[in-house]
């Protein structure tokens, strides 16, 4: 890992004023560094020559000129860093935000292009028949919110401590140089060890450590693994024989992790070890020397106040070396989120083949008549997966018509519905569509602008995802100008009104982090009443009444009969439960489907 | 399941957590006593080391013999080295009693938890990990709480006096110097950056809250055509946190200039009353370098300290939240006397009668269960049947053993099982309960725990009897296989097998099955249902479901909805009779 990733500079603004800024602080911090000491040397040895407070007055106002301007400094350069972090991090946020949900960073304006399949793929939809798509998006957020805030001590401390570590030895040098070379000479060998040793150590530290890391992992891990399965253990009645396994358990790792430590503190050992003993030979050297009378007591008494100096922000650096990795940890994590492709959307696709200039708009403002849809041999293969999907898929979906699609889970059918809803697209073949009125050309779905196709369709998926505002909020999702007398009218519609009237703030209650106050079948409902307020031709259901109790079953199963009615509808579940709703029955086997059975 | 957590009714003793977690840790003092001492020497040595280099360089400026200088010279190399020396020392005898103390604390939390079994609250696993991180902020409040302190007081105090011997008002300059800079300052930053913390924390959960929606909502934003307003909202909750994070920069940048200040102006005060005792002659020109110099390196025994403050909040709150749970008392009281169970023949079976069970979380929540009677003679399978929120999970809590009866009885052969010691009723009945834990462990170990010391036969037949022999068999390392953490190398129906091999291998005469099927999706749970029942075969058997699969198998039914029995009967009698039950079908 580097100390400072040049992605980082290059990618938010805010670091490269920061860096300016804690460039320019960190040389005004030097100069009054050498200045102070400086100043004591002059001040001390001038007492010792006699000289009174009244000789010396400029002197020791000087010193507290330093004092106070140090000060000033080192708030004006905290207060600096925290801002550039605090925009550094909102930079870095939107991208990342932007890059996950296929949107732009407002930074681009006049780009409308809609989102794309990665944040699909972000929550396991994409490829819904084995999607493992959602723990990435807990790691997303945790990655952009607190994950970030380790930048705040990567700006703050971190890299002001860097450059002055790389200026303060040099200069001290320098002067030291010009007043005694000799000692100019320890520093400048033990200076450059430092780091050497540290490396080394570093290295065979890192060996060791990662021998050892998979036992430290499985001996940390087990005090969580116990508590959690204390209900099961208590069942079984271990519980009480656990706690000395647990005292045998952690004492175990106490060794483990402490005979790593003994090498893992040789690092810090190193550091403090050189640039103590370093300056314990200065001291004593220039003493000697002093003694002999081949240097005056002024230039000593500065060398030995700039020895220490020398080493300290190295020491400093070395003390905030953890803390800050993981700042530029989690920056790392950013980018690689950001450069990693999602694949291509399905206006780049369209793009792709030229066809999206032709693309016939009319159809977006076409009545809300149910298009018909053909897939002529459709096949689907995931990225980084070698067996397809879907293969070879021909079906017809007629206006007005409802369809039954059934099979076992991971048969290829919701992968059916991501296509058309259009969060992939077919990797062979293709989808069709015609307006129904009169006998107008099959045109290629990807010619259709997706905004516009989508909204033909109203979507209600296995697991309805719903947000944390009011339940009116939610049903609105996809008509957001909708009126709170339509709202409750498509609520009635989904059977979803009498439970919403008994909420404490019915349609003004807030549903909480994930809609947590509803229960699965109340939160399909909700859904249907989203379905209903789109008022869209077009209607995909996926497993509705799956892992429902059957009052929630029931009152599902009357709401979608009614949403299905004068609509195209399309069906998906494992088994035929469905059969009596439909009009035709399709099974869906290993990415094939079979005959279609008319009802 | 209907259960809220119980509101936590625990008498909250008065002392202090900080206190409390500090007693816990008590018994390491020698070891921690023994860290802050070489602490004290390596920041002793630091400081020491520019005293003495100011006096050989003042004391060499007089030209005296080179032995007059021996001893300073020898003095420092020491110094040198006895600073690294030290400070390695101390880390590593701090750390190894933190260690201890971990070990220590855990042992005791372990055992508090394994008496109370507040198994309600470990519902959820967030709640779990964060008690154990709880546990172990132990290690945290006496390596970065408590030590550096404790060595800043002991270095602090003995330059001070140093000081003050050489030049008195120096001394105590000094001495308030770092008392406003170790303390007054860390308390001051840590005042003032509440207020931020506070806005930023607000502020976070509102971003927080739009990144969750947006990112796990995606497939709904984007199907409906929300996804632009969504990210429009994401983008209001980042200014707002940027807004506020740059505002407050202004206040948390006061630590780090009121220190810079501190120190600049101590050593400044300290030169000019020297420069003046010099002139004054009651300090030598030597003793000025070395107060001035000593001054000068004595704040590197602050500098440590404002980090403290804001370990202690947290580890204080870690204290607050851990207490919290230790002092909930148990929710299953001692039995009355210590019985020992019906002893009966594996043929024979016992007796299980639920006669007016009451059971509610709180005095003012609604009853879980409200007047329930069930019988489960020897041998039968009963189902108790119910939509979520029934109550259903609340009678298997009962049946385990980790809630009392509010009113009504649950006999075992006849007497009722709060009778009984915990581990005599929980010999007889058990089962697999709604989230079955698998630890991170071989195959082997998860099995072993129902029957320590079981052969490989037994397990094999237990693996058998789950129909979960042949996966097995399967796997490269057989019994040695390791699950993962929760199992999660295991397909859902196999942890589900896993949990009733292990079940069964306990060999108890009831076994209670609560939601076998949760989490498993359609096409394994008609599998599942049809192999439990199977092999629950000759037990009795307690199937607790909200789903309607392979009930045509057991022997009796009831309906269950908001904590009261509907209806009751066979499947074919229910099937046949108007109700809840047919509605189902």
């Amino acid at each position: 890992m580097k100390p400072l990733d040049p992605r980082l500079v290059r990618t938010a603004r805010a670091v490269r004023v920061h860096l300016a800024v804690t460039v320019a602080g960190s040389v005004a911090v030097t100069g009054l560094v050498l200045a102070q000491a400086w100043l004591l040397a002059r001040a001390i040895a001038g007492a010792t020559e006699g000289m009174g407070p009244d000789d010396l007055s400029w002197v020791i106002a000087a010193v507290a000129a330093v004092a106070l301007a140090r000060a000033a400094l080192s708030y004006g350069a905290e207060t600096a860093a925290l801002r550039s972090a605090a925009r550094a991090k909102s930079e870095l946020r939107r991208r990342l935000v932007a890059h996950v949900t296929g949107t732009r960073a407002n930074d681009v304006p006049g780009d409308t292009r809609p989102p794309g399949p990665g944040a699909v793929w972000l929550s396991g939809q994409a490829d819904p028949d084995q999607g493992t798509g959602a723990p990435r998006a807990g790691e997303m957020v945790t990655l952009a919110t607190r994950g970030l805030d380790a930048l705040d001590d990567y700006f703050a401390r971190y890299l002001p401590q860097l450059a002055l570590a790389a200026l303060v030895p040099l200069s001290v040098l320098v002067v030291v140089a010009k007043a005694d070379w000799l000692s100019a000479v320890i520093i400048a060998v033990t200076l450059p060890l430092i780091p050497i040793f540290m490396a080394l150590v570093g290295w065979h530290t890192q060996a060791r450590t990662q021998t050892q890391w998979r036992l430290l992992n499985r001996l940390g891990g087990h005090f969580l693994d116990v508590v959690e399965g204390l209900s099961t253990l208590a069942i079984f009645r271990r519980a009480k024989a656990q706690a000395d396994i647990i005292r045998r358990i952690t004492d175990e790792h106490r060794r483990t992790t402490m005979s790593t430590l003994r090498v893992a503190f040789l690092s810090a050992f190193v550091l403090e070890l050189l640039s103590t003993l370093a300056v314990a030979l200065v001291a004593v050297e220039i003493g000697i020397r002093l003694m002999y009378g081949m240097l005056d007591f002024e230039t000593a008494l500065l060398v030995l106040i700039l020895a220490p100096e020398a080493y300290l922000p190295l020491r400093e650096v070395g003390a905030r070396f953890h803390a800050s990795m993981e700042g530029v940890a989690a920056a790392e994590q950013v980018f690689q989120v950001i450069e990693e492709p999602l694949g291509k959307t399905a206006e780049d696709a369209a793009e792709a083949d030229g066809s999206a200039a032709t693309a016939p708009l009319a159809f977006a403002a076409a009545p809300a008549g149910a298009a018909r849809i053909r897939l002529d041999s459709v096949g689907l293969t995931y990225p980084g997966r070698k067996v397809p999907a879907l293969r070879g898929v021909d079906l017809r979906i007629e206006p007005g018509r409802c369809l039954l699609l059934t099979g076992p889970s991971g048969s290829g059918k919701s992968s059916l519905l991501s296509l058309l809803l259009r969060f992939t697209e077919p990797t062979s073949g293709q989808i069709l569509v015609q307006d129904p009125r009169g006998d107008a050309d099959w045109i290629p779905l990807r010619a259709v602008p997706v905004d516009a196709w989508r909204e033909h369709i109203a979507w209600v998926p296995q697991h309805p995802y719903l947000f944390d505002d009011t339940v009116a909020g939610n049903i609105r999702l996809g008509a957001p100008d909708a009126s709170l007398d339509e709202v409750r009218r498509a609520a009635e519609l989904a059977e979803a009104d009498a439970f919403i009237r008994v909420l404490p703030d019915g349609y003004s209650t807030r549903l909480g982090e994930r809609g947590a106050r509803l229960s699965a079948g109340q939160r399909q409902r909700i859904a249907l009443a989203r379905a209903f307020l789109r008022d869209a031709p077009i209607v995909l259901l996926d497993e509705p009444t799956a892992h429902l109790d059957p009052d929630n079953a029931a009152a599902v199963r009357t709401a979608v009969t009614r949403l299905l009615e004068g609509r195209t509808g399309i069906i998906v579940a494992h088994d035929t439960g469905w059969a009596d709703t439909v009009d035709t029955v399709a099974h869906v086997h290993e990415g094939r489907i079979g005959t279609e059975v008319l009802l | 399941m209907t259960d809220t957590a119980p509101s936590s009714t625990a008498p909250a003793p008065g002392r202090d957590p900080l206190w409390r977690m500090i007693a816990l840790a008590w018994p390491r003092g020698t070891r921690f006593a023994l860290g802050v001492l070489l602490g004290a020497l390596a920041t002793g040595s630091g400081i020491a080391l520019l005293s003495v280099a100011a006096w050989l360089i003042a004391k060499a400026a007089e030209h005296p013999p080179i032995t007059a200088l021996s001893v300073a010279v020898v003095a420092t190399r020491a110094l040198g080295v006895s600073r690294g020396v030290t400070r390695y020392l101390e880390r590593l005898v701090t750390h190894d009693a933190a260690f201890r103390t971990l070990a220590d604390v855990r042992v005791r939390v372990y055992e508090r938890l394994a008496r109370t079994e507040p198994v309600n609250r470990f519902r959820f696993g967030d709640l779990v990990s964060r008690l154990v991180s709880d546990t172990d902020a132990t290690q945290d409040l006496l390596v970065r709480g408590l030590t550096p302190p404790l060595i800043a007081v002991v270095t602090g105090g003995a330059t001070v006096a140093f000081c003050t011997v050489l030049l008195a008002p120096g001394g105590l300059l000094l001495g308030a110097g770092l008392l406003l800079a170790g303390a007054a300052v860390p308390l001051a930053a840590a005042a003032l950056g509440r207020g931020p913390g506070r806005r930023q924390a607000a502020a976070r959960g509102e971003l927080s809250t739009a990144l969750v929606d947006t990112l796990y909502g995606a497939p709904d934003l984007i199907a409906y055509g929300a996804m632009d307003s969504a990210v429009r909202r994401v983008a209001a909750a980042d200014d707002e946190l940027t807004r506020v994070a740059r505002r407050d920069a202004v206040l948390l940048g006061f630590g780090a200039g009121a220190t810079a200040l501190i120190t600049g102006l101590t050593v400044w005060a300290t030169l000019l009353l020297g420069v003046a005792a010099v002139d004054g002659g009651t300090l030598s020109a030597i003793s000025l370098a070395v107060v001035v110099l000593t001054a000068l390196a004595a704040f590197e025994i602050v500098a440590p300290l404002p980090a403290v403050a804001a370990r202690l909040g947290a580890v204080r709150a870690s204290g607050e939240r851990l207490f919290d749970v230790l002092d909930t008392p148990p929710m299953v009281a001692s039995p009355r006397c210590d019985r020992e169970p019906p002893e009966v023949s594996p043929e024979s079976g016992v007796d299980l009668r639920i006669r007016s069970l009451r059971v509610r979380y709180g005095p003012d929540e609604p009853w879980a269960l409200d007047g329930v009677d069930i019988d489960v003679p020897p041998g039968r399978t009963v189902a108790v049947l119910g939509p979520s929120g029934a109550g259903k999970s609340t009678l298997a809590a009962v049946l385990l053993r980790f809630r009392d009866p509010d009113s009504g009885t649950v006999a075992l052969g006849g007497t009722d099982i709060t009778d009984y010691p915990l581990d005599q009723v929980r010999r007889v009945i058990t089962g697999v309960p709604q989230d079955p834990h698998i630890f991170a462990s071989t195959l082997r170990e998860n099995l072993r725990l129902a029957r320590p010391g079981a052969g490989d036969e037994e397990l094999w037949e237990a693996l058998r009897r789950a129909r979960l022999d042949h996966e097995i068999e399967a796997m490269p390392d057989g019994l040695d296989t390791e699950v993962g953490a929760h199992g999660m190398r295991l397909s859902g129906g196999m942890r589900q097998r896993l949990a009733l091999a292990r079940a069964l291998l306990a060999s108890p005469r009831i076994l209670v099955l609560d939601e076998p099927t949760a989490h498993l999706d359609p096409d394994t749970r008609d599998a599942v249902v049809a192999d439990l029942l199977a092999a629950a075969e000759g037990y009795s058997t307690l199937l607790i479901t909200h789903d309607l699969a392979g009930l045509d198998r057991v022997d009796d039914i009831y309906v269950v909805a908001d904590g009261r029995i509907l209806q009751h009967g066979s499947h074919e009698e229910l099937a046949a009779e108007e109700g809840w039950y047919r509605d189902a079908l």
